[in-house]
């Protein structure tokens, strides 16, 4: 077991420091940059929060929708493949809400902003 | 520097210049770049842009038209009435700059987001819908007897090049694989007309002022095929700039981008257009991946392409509206 802060802890302090202190001293390109590294930085630390528990979910999802066992990867390469072969469409039940639900865990984590996000997220049950 | 091989170019085949001032790089990718300059001249500067690969970049990637036919198909659409800049000069070898064109600079803006937001396209943003179907419509009629070789493609050959892009990225991605099963299952076949297709005719690819479109850039992706591919591509989710409700580069409605169109001459197929929007959600989508890619493996290690990369969700949610959409 590792010592504390934990990894959210430490790139959330990492991403303060850069907005608050640093941004303000920076122009131009450097500027555009910096957002961009901070964009990352809060990126990582949606992803350190949120993903184990979406994972769960989504293997959950998916050994019920598959009917077989593996990791993340492995269960999305072999809906990838049904789908692909097209023994599993959007007629088999449970796909349209598991692909659903597995891109709004997306999202949430990539671009939270992005319109299409926050429209289908006022709709969310 | 750049100015001296400019001023002696000009001196060439520009009456009366005497020489460039103020070049400055606009972008630049490892093979292609994009130079502002001013034409020293006695009646006053003369704006212009140079686009080229620089020397020992020759080669086209094998989806571009190359920078002559490029410069072929502004010119063509600038005598055509298009909203095009001239073309003043086609490179040649011994003026040392590569190869490439020098055309007349069109001032106005291209920045998606500022024609979307700021108040000096206010009055335009209404009309610009209708009157981007006018100049697709333009575009289409352009003579097939005068354009440069290009290379022809079908729905049924891009759907085979997205999935072998889409394969090579070992990237298993359960929306995009819906998204192909669409594609092929819902391919209306060849067009029963072949013409000029533009191939990334979007909200940022265009100069609006004012008053409206006045230049359409980026050529580099034209090729004969389906004309509503263009329709399609410009109604693309990922061109709105968060406008999702307006489709058309989120300045208005599919409807005005017909009616522009027809008003212009030409018939619209709706089926069509939708199929190829799916088809340039995906697109964009591999593209992204493409990004991470070359992220990965450099030689662009850069932030801002390992963010593209992360994008795509922004394409597998778009897919998702399109081909599953939920309960309104």
């Amino acid at each position: 077991m590792q010592d504390e802060p934990t990894p959210i802890e430490l790139t959330k302090a990492v991403a303060d420091f850069l907005r608050n202190d640093i941004t303000p001293l920076i122009s131009g390109h450097q500027a555009f940059k910096l957002r961009v590294a901070v964009n990352i930085l809060d990126l990582v630390t949606r992803q350190l929060t949120q993903e184990e528990g979406s994972d769960a979910k989504e293997v959950e999802r998916l050994r019920a929708l598959l009917g077989m066992d593996g990791s993340v990867t492995e269960l999305n390469r072999a809906l990838a493949d049904r789908i692909a072969k097209g023994e599993v469409d959007l007629a088999t039940p449970g796909l349209a809400e598991h692909l659903w639900q597995t891109t709004m865990d997306k999202l949430a984590v990539d671009q939270p902003n992005y319109a299409s996000y926050k429209r289908e997220l006022s709709r969310n049950p | 520097m750049i100015e001296a091989e400019l001023s002696r170019s000009v001196a060439r085949w520009c009456k009366g210049a005497t020489g460039v001032t103020g070049a400055a790089k606009l972008s630049g990718g490892a093979s292609q770049e994009t130079w502002r300059f001013d034409i020293v001249h006695p009646d006053g500067p003369i704006g212009a842009i140079l686009r080229r690969s620089p020397k020992g970049y020759g080669a086209a990637p094998t989806r571009a038209a190359g920078l002559a036919a490029e410069a072929q198909l502004m010119q063509l659409a600038f005598e055509a009435g298009v909203p095009s800049p001239r073309v003043m000069h086609v490179l040649t070898a011994e003026e040392n700059l590569g190869t490439g064109f020098i055309m007349q600079r069109v001032e106005g803006e291209t920045i998606a987001r500022k024609i979307l937001r700021d108040d000096e396209f206010a009055a335009a943003r209404p009309h610009l819908a209708r009157q981007i179907g006018g100049v697709l419509a333009g575009l289409h009629r352009l003579p097939l007897d005068k354009l440069p070789e290009l290379r022809r493609m079908t729905a049924a050959k891009e759907i085979g090049e997205f999935e072998r892009d889409y394969r090579s990225l070992n990237w298993p991605k359960p929306v995009f694989e819906l998204a192909l099963r669409w594609l092929r299952d819902h391919d209306p076949g060849p067009s029963a007309e072949e013409t000029l297709v533009h191939g990334d005719f979007r909200n940022g690819n265009l100069i609006i002022g004012a008053d409206g479109v006045r230049a359409v850039l980026d050529w580099e992706l034209a090729h004969l095929g389906d004309p509503m591919e263009d329709l399609g591509w410009v109604c693309v989710n990922s061109w709105r700039f968060g406008e999702i409700d307006k489709p058309v580069g989120g300045f208005g409605s599919r409807e005005e981008l017909f009616a522009g169109y027809e008003a212009a001459g030409r018939k619209v197929d709706p089926a069509r257009v939708k199929f190829w929007e799916v088809m340039g959600t995906l697109r964009w989508g591999i593209m992204c991946g493409g990004m991470m890619q070359r992220f990965r493996e450099g030689p662009d290690h850069s932030m801002e392409r390992a963010m593209i990369g992360r994008r795509a969700s922004e394409t597998e949610i778009d897919l998702l509206r399109l081909l599953a959409p939920r309960g309104s």
